[in-house]
């Protein structure tokens, strides 16, 4: 075997075990949404005489938020179909299109948290605000994660282009944003189309 | 700017904790003092704590748990000897308080910073090996990892020195008593912070371990192929992935509570206490099994090797492994049947549990088959093996009787449950990592452990453990709840409560003896020197040189049995190829050192509510993380010549 393709074939194998390892990250994060969609199940219905989730929700504003989202993760698919045509003037396109997406959907929710604390609906009031404000504030803190990961990403692709450590940090990366977008489907339909529904 | 941090808040506030503290920052002091004297920083710095050698790393873990193993002993001692003598005299020096925040040590220190550390160290220096890997998956977040289980033990044991208290409420911190309400100090937050940190240390690792085992298997390997320890890797590596986020949850919920006020678990606005107790066992149960489940796997490697036999049904072990770790989750309810559930939610669980029972009783009937016309060999592994099974075996039964919800109502928090879970943990976990020890040590040093002092340290451990928990069961019967600090002389409990302290005594005997063997056997090193396969083994572990160098194999091995180094040493006529190639291996790096002192900072932070130094610590974390994440040029070649060179002289040193 030759050096070059030996490199080639230890990429691959570093792809291999980034994405299983990714994967099994992603898994772990399930569980922790899992853990905290159980203990909103749970405290739904303990408002302590404060709102329910019918009195506060502003559902037309979050379907705007959810599209955002959805739009955002097409955005990221559109790089990720660039990183396979090495195309870099898809991937910069794709990503600053995810990115201020991105940032306009964790504008919405900032909005949202800090209305109704302003209303006197803060975490403290109730259990069911603790719940929904730790379930929707923890997928919001995965944004703001991703956000800053595609701050970096943006200037890695600027500075060393594709390159095998690149694409694999962007495959990744596409996992991470495809997994928020799914987590949010279930917090629009559990927290905000059932909450406003009972 | 310091938060709740004040001169009045930090000192300790009793004098016992005053003379740990001051005994422990003595030692620290004269360990630093030795080490500057020596002048041995830059070699402690480059040789072991930026090493992402996952031998090295084991290394570490085993030398904090070990020294964590010492300060829990410290603790039963303690409590041991209130409940035996001072419980009923009108002056003890262990006040009540002080009491519950030694019982709460006690029970976080074992199970975090002992079994958990001894654990991860094991599968360091093991697993990579028996799979005839170079290394782990992901080497920095290997050191990340530690570094976070290293910071965690930190926080822990600052708790005494600043801040001068640690949580009352138990092991595991049931609400509405740990919350703000009835604990108001900052003793349940540096539980939760120091938890915290080492467990998303933990989580990490598992990761970490499954994508080893899965991707880096040598040719060869398929998975019914792989040692039976790596496949107690596998089980309970994914219950450390499955079960890990529901703790940090956990934890993250109870801190909202205490630090901005929500209602998670507090008993009014709509909290839920019994919400709490459900999550922590949905994570605490599985917990249990993350750390024996190890233990198997090294018994099984033990008397393999001991009784010069294949392991007696390995499919069922492996079978028997993956059953247990899903039967793990459908029993967490059996810890609180007197919760009111229900009297079928009960029997559903109470079944369930039960039913783990079966895959157990398989496992434990391999091993003595396997037993059953071997050579065996009574070396000091063996005779943790042996004592094991009658220990483990007794634990096991008495677990069956709790799973009864009619009798658990009966001794539900008694300290019938109390013996019964030091019962498994010690008979179990604790056994299996001194077997483990007595077994590879060897292969990491080249020479044996002194074996009279071993044996007299195995008999100290099984007669002491005896009597500590013996008399535990007949109190528990007799009604004696757990974490008792007083109760009337009437009652007639003092006896046997004197005879498990003499039981304790003879443990920290057996303590003693192990201490006394590790100096003795370094002094004796070279009379105790042994090949690289002491035992006759049968995994690949003991195809390497010893002490194993840094890449592990210089020849990746071709696997095409079970137990691949017996298949190897079958096939004698076999000329050893001796053409070697370049190696690449990750360089040493302080990210996570630095990462690690970070969260050392954060969980510091908010304890005491200094916010601005938490937002210092997150920012050091995240930048830390982009820059070991755009880290280019992380490895170092070692040349064909270089790696001849070391095999040269590690097999020409040959015993």
């Amino acid at each position: 075997m030759g050096a070059k393709s030996m490199s080639a074939a230890a990429d691959s194998a570093k792809l291999h075990r980034t994405s299983i390892g990714f994967w099994l990250y992603l898994m772990t994060d399930c569980m922790l949404f899992a853990s905290l969609f159980a203990t909103f199940a749970v405290l739904r219905t303990a408002t302590a005489d404060g709102p329910s989730g019918a009195d506060i929700f502003q559902l037309p504003l979050m379907l705007v938020s959810t599209v955002i989202l959805l739009v955002s993760s097409f955005a990221c698919g559109i790089a990720l179909i660039g990183l396979k045509n090495r195309n870099m003037v898809q991937i910069a396109w794709g990503l600053t299109a995810t990115f201020v997406l991105g940032v306009a959907f964790l504008s919405i929710e900032i909005y949202e948290f800090a209305h109704l604390i302003n209303e006197g609906y803060g975490p403290d009031r109730s259990a069911f605000l603790s719940a929904f404000f730790t379930l929707v504030g923890t997928h919001g803190l995965h944004i703001l994660v991703g956000l800053i990961w595609l701050a970096v990403l943006g200037w890695v692709f600027y500075k060393r282009g594709i390159n095998a450590k690149s694409g694999r940090q962007l495959t990744i990366f596409g996992m991470f944003w495809h997994f928020l977008d799914l987590v949010w489907i279930f917090v629009f339909t559990i927290v905000y189309l059932l909450g406003v529904l009972s | 700017m310091l938060g709740k941090l004040s001169w009045e808040t930090a000192l300790p506030q009793d004098i016992v904790t005053l003379g740990g503290v001051i005994m422990g920052g003595l030692g620290l002091l004269a360990v630093i003092a030795a080490m500057t004297y020596y002048k041995k920083w830059g070699w402690l710095w480059r040789h072991w704590l930026t090493s992402l050698d996952p031998k090295k790393i084991g290394i570490m873990y085993i030398a904090v748990s070990a020294l964590m193993l010492l300060r829990g002993l410290a603790d039963a001692a303690m409590l041991r000897a209130q409940q035996a003598v001072f419980a009923n005299m009108a002056d003890s020096p262990v006040s009540a308080d002080l009491f519950q925040q030694v019982f709460s040590a006690h029970g976080t220190i074992m199970i975090f910073f002992v079994a958990m550390g001894i654990i991860f160290g094991v599968i360091n220096l093991i697993m990579p090996l028996q799979i005839g890997a170079r290394d782990v998956a992901f080497p920095l977040l290997n050191a990340i990892s530690f570094w976070l289980f290293f910071a965690g033990m930190a926080l822990m044991n600052v708790s005494l020195a600043i801040g001068g208290e640690f949580s009352t409420a138990g092991w595991l911190a049931y609400p509405p008593l740990s919350g703000l309400e009835y604990s108001p100090g900052p003793g349940v937050d540096y539980w939760i912070w120091s938890l915290q940190v080492s467990g998303i240390g933990s989580l990490l690792s598992g990761v970490n371990f499954l994508v080893t085992i899965f991707t880096m298997r040598r040719k060869g390997m398929t998975l019914m192929k792989m040692p039976i320890f790596t496949w107690s890797v596998v089980a309970s590596m994914l219950l450390v992935v499955f079960v890990f986020p529901i703790l940090t949850v956990t934890l993250t919920l109870l801190s909202l509570d205490r630090t901005l006020e929500t209602h998670f678990f507090t008993s009014d606005m709509g909290g839920n206490p019994m919400m709490y107790v459900n999550l922590i066992w949905a994570w605490g149960h599985p917990e249990v099994y993350i750390l024996i489940l190890p233990a198997f796997g090294i018994f099984s490697e033990v008397v393999a090797a001991l009784c010069g036999k294949r392991l007696f049904g390995y499919v069922s072990m492996v079978w028997a492994l993956m059953a247990i770790s899903v039967l793990s989750f459908t029993v967490w309810l059996h810890h609180f049947f007197t919760m009111g559930g229900g009297a079928n939610v009960n029997a559903f669980f109470g079944i369930m549990t039960m039913i783990i029972a079966i895959p157990t009783g398989v496992k434990v009937f391999n091993w003595l088959f396997t037993m059953y016309r071997g050579r065996v060999r009574f070396d000091t592994p063996m005779l943790w093996f042996m004592g094991f099974v009658v220990t483990f075996t007794i634990g096991g039964v008495t677990g069956v009787m709790l799973a009864v919800p009619g009798i658990d109502f009966q001794v539900h928090n008694t300290l019938f449950l109390v013996a019964h879970f030091h019962n498994v943990i010690i008979g179990g976990v604790v056994f299996g990592m001194f077997a483990g020890y007595a077994y590879w040590f060897p292969k990491f040093t080249g020479f044996r452990l002194h074996e009279g002092l071993g044996k007299a340290a195995f008999w100290s451990w099984l007669i002491g453990f005896v009597l500590a928990f013996g008399p535990l069961y007949i109190l528990g019967f007799m009604g004696a709840v757990r974490r008792l600090d007083s109760y009337d002389p009437s009652l007639g409990w003092q006896g046997l409560f004197i005879v498990a302290g003499i039981g304790l005594l003879i443990i920290l005997l057996g303590v003693f003896f192990q201490v006394v063997q590790l100096a003795y056997s370094i002094w004796k090193r070279k009379e105790l020197a042994v090949g690289p396969d002491p035992w006759n083994g049968r995994t690949l572990e003991w195809a390497t040189p010893t002490p194993v160098p840094e890449y592990n194999f210089a020849t990746l091995p071709t696997v095409h049995e079970r137990d691949a180094f017996w298949e190897q040493k079958q096939e004698k006529d076999k000329a050893k190829k001796l053409s070697y190639e370049a190696i690449h291996l990750p360089k040493n790096t302080g990210y996570g050192v630095y990462v690690g002192a970070a969260s050392f900072v954060i969980g510091f932070a908010v304890i005491w509510h200094i916010w601005w130094l938490a937002l210092v610590g997150v920012a050091a974390t995240v930048i830390l993380v982009i820059m070991s994440s755009l880290w280019e040029d992380s490895e170092k070649e070692l040349s064909a010549k270089e790696v001849e060179s070391i095999e040269t002289k590690l097999w020409g040193q040959k015993a």
